[in-house]
């Protein structure tokens, strides 16, 4: 029988667009250090440590040896987990894997990245296909378009629309003191801003960013005893779907509709709308703060324009989306899926400060890799069964 | 001198090279090869679900299904979403600077089920749309790779 798992713990670094005063070492050391002293534990306590990041934007291979001194793994089992945008979130899966084995009480999980040290789409480019795939190939930020094309013209959305998240994030952003991009933009400022590949302009897409995350999974047998406000993992959920670009269906999230729809049977969420009272989505982009709520099944295909216009996903609405600012303020790759935990928990626990939404009880954090995969997670503040 | 002024350095990886060579197999061969020859696009049929891929690969990822009956495609397609990339990035396959813009779509060929991506002429931006009617224009050159094939271009079909 599985433990029961939770999160005790989260440390971030503050954001940037580059951090020369520190190599990446550093970096994971400060995410490290805040997590310690947010659980109030030391390096001793901890018996498993999972660290990740997309190597190719440092070509630094050996993360798991390098990172040694930063992330506190010296003579302690370490594991280095990489799956593209999805890092993050497979980290915290893996989290959470691993304590709920029984195995291991306490797994310090580290994301990190430093996206100043290379030209980060062509990293991406890396990532896919030598033959097939790279001749075209323009990173997330291509193939997101080619998605956004196809949903514009399935449901009439517009750019205004998708204009509308950004304003959203942006706001929320301003209250987060860890998030990248702090200051607010207008849909006038987003519609007028440089087109990066039809229709997604530079205010649409993500920064990218140095930055690191520490979040501290533990066992119910331990959990309790570092902290009164465990954040309970109630079920994760992944899916990959193709080789080749070519295969894709750009027509909705394929992946994350069917991992939702497993999440939701796991955890007899039934309405989730209703049920879930924050959502971190990795939205690396506008429109995939539109058609992805969609393919979570938060409402129907192409009405999610409604749901945002109408404030549902607002500070104040029924269902806020990215009180921390999400993705499109804060981008340090390998630790943007962590990111999205970690504000979840810190949200649960109540610790979100100046963008505390009351009294969250489940909430959802979700992954997006390479293009078109993703992972998703449900948290609750009560004990799962 | 206080810790905003410092000089903070960094250090730049050279002029550094790694050349790949990978193996392109042997349905991804025939494919290259017909269309170096020939000017003709193959796409492979899966024998549990019927699906024709291109380009030709050995398993239906879905079926986890063997693949062995190749199937001639049209070199005229549909157009199912596209868009034009206008900001430059450098290209990890040459370390040149990729020249925009360009037109990046995924079209269905006529034949097949998935779509096949590719560079589209976008000389008339106003033609280029989703269900546009598309026909490769090959290389005058054919070397045996996805360049042999130039763009897709917008055709009244």
């Amino acid at each position: 029988m599985a433990k029961r798992v939770a999160i005790v713990g989260t440390g971030q670094t503050y954001h940037k667009s580059k951090r020369l005063d520190v190599n990446g070492v550093e970096l994971i050391h400060e995410a490290v250090a805040r997590a310690l002293e947010d659980t109030e534990l030391t390096r001793d306590d901890i018996d498993l440590v999972i660290i990740g990041n997309m190597d190719h934007f440092e070509g630094i291979n050996y993360v798991d040896m390098w990172s040694i001194d930063g992330s506190g793994g010296f003579m302690k089992p370490t594991i280095k987990l990489t799956t593209g945008g999805t890092t993050g979130s497979t980290l915290a899966i893996a989290g959470y894997h691993m304590v709920a084995s029984g195995l291991f009480n306490k797994a310090l999980v580290i994301g990190w990245e430093k996206n100043s040290e290379s030209d980060t789409t062509a990293a991406i480019n890396t990532a896919f296909d030598p033959i097939w795939d790279r001749l075209t190939f323009a990173g997330a930020i291509g193939a997101l378009a080619v998605e956004a094309s196809a949903y514009m013209d399935d449901y009439g959305i517009t750019e205004r629309d998708a204009a509308r998240v950004v304003v959203r994030d942006r706001k929320n952003a301003c209250n987060n003191p860890y998030a990248h991009l702090r200051k607010e933009v207008t849909i006038e400022e987003v519609l007028s801003s440089p087109m990066l590949c039809d229709p997604v302009k530079l205010l649409d897409m993500c920064p990218r960013s140095d930055g690191a995350c520490a979040v501290i999974f533990a066992s119910e047998d331990v959990a309790e005893k570092i902290t009164d406000t465990p954040v309970w993992i109630w079920g994760t959920a992944n899916r990959h779907l193709y080789s080749y670009i070519n295969d894709v269906n750009f027509h909705g999230l394929q992946s994350l509709k069917n991992a939702s729809m497993e999440l939701y049977q796991k955890c007899g969420i039934k309405e989730p709308l209703k049920e879930i009272d924050v959502i971190e989505l990795y939205q690396p982009y506008s429109f995939g703060g539109l058609l992805w709520l969609e393919s979570m099944g938060l409402c129907k295909e192409g009405e999610a324009p409604k749901l945002v216009w109408d404030g549902v996903t607002d500070m104040d609405g029924e269902l806020p989306v990215n009180p921390s600012g999400g993705v499109i303020a804060t981008n340090p790759i390998g630790a943007t899926g962590l990111i999205r935990c970690a504000e979840v928990a810190r949200q649960m626990m109540g610790k979100a400060g100046e963008h505390q939404v009351p009294n969250v009880k489940i909430a959802i954090s979700t992954g997006f890799g390479g293009c078109m995969w993703s992972d998703i997670l449900l948290y609750g503040k009560d004990k799962p069964y | 001198m206080s810790e905003k002024e410092m000089e903070l350095l960094t250090k730049g990886s050279g002029e550094a090279e790694q050349p790949f060579r990978y193996s392109v197999g042997r349905w991804g061969s025939k494919f290259l090869i017909e269309l170096r020859d020939h000017k003709k696009l193959l796409g492979i049929r899966c024998p549990k679900c019927q699906k024709v891929y291109v380009p030709p690969r050995q398993v239906c990822s879905p079926c986890f299904q063997r693949m062995e009956e190749l199937v001639e495609l049209s070199d005229k397609g549909t157009l199912m979403a596209f868009t034009i990339i206008r900001f430059s990035f450098i290209d990890p396959e040459t370390g040149i600077t990729r020249p925009v813009p360009y037109g990046y779509g995924f079209i269905k060929l006529d034949g097949c089920d998935n779509s096949f991506q590719h560079f589209i002429n976008i000389e008339d931006e106003s033609k280029v749309k989703i269900g546009a009617r598309v026909q490769a224009v090959f290389s005058e050159e054919r070397k045996g790779n996805l360049m042999d094939i130039k763009y897709f271009e917008m055709i009244d079909d």
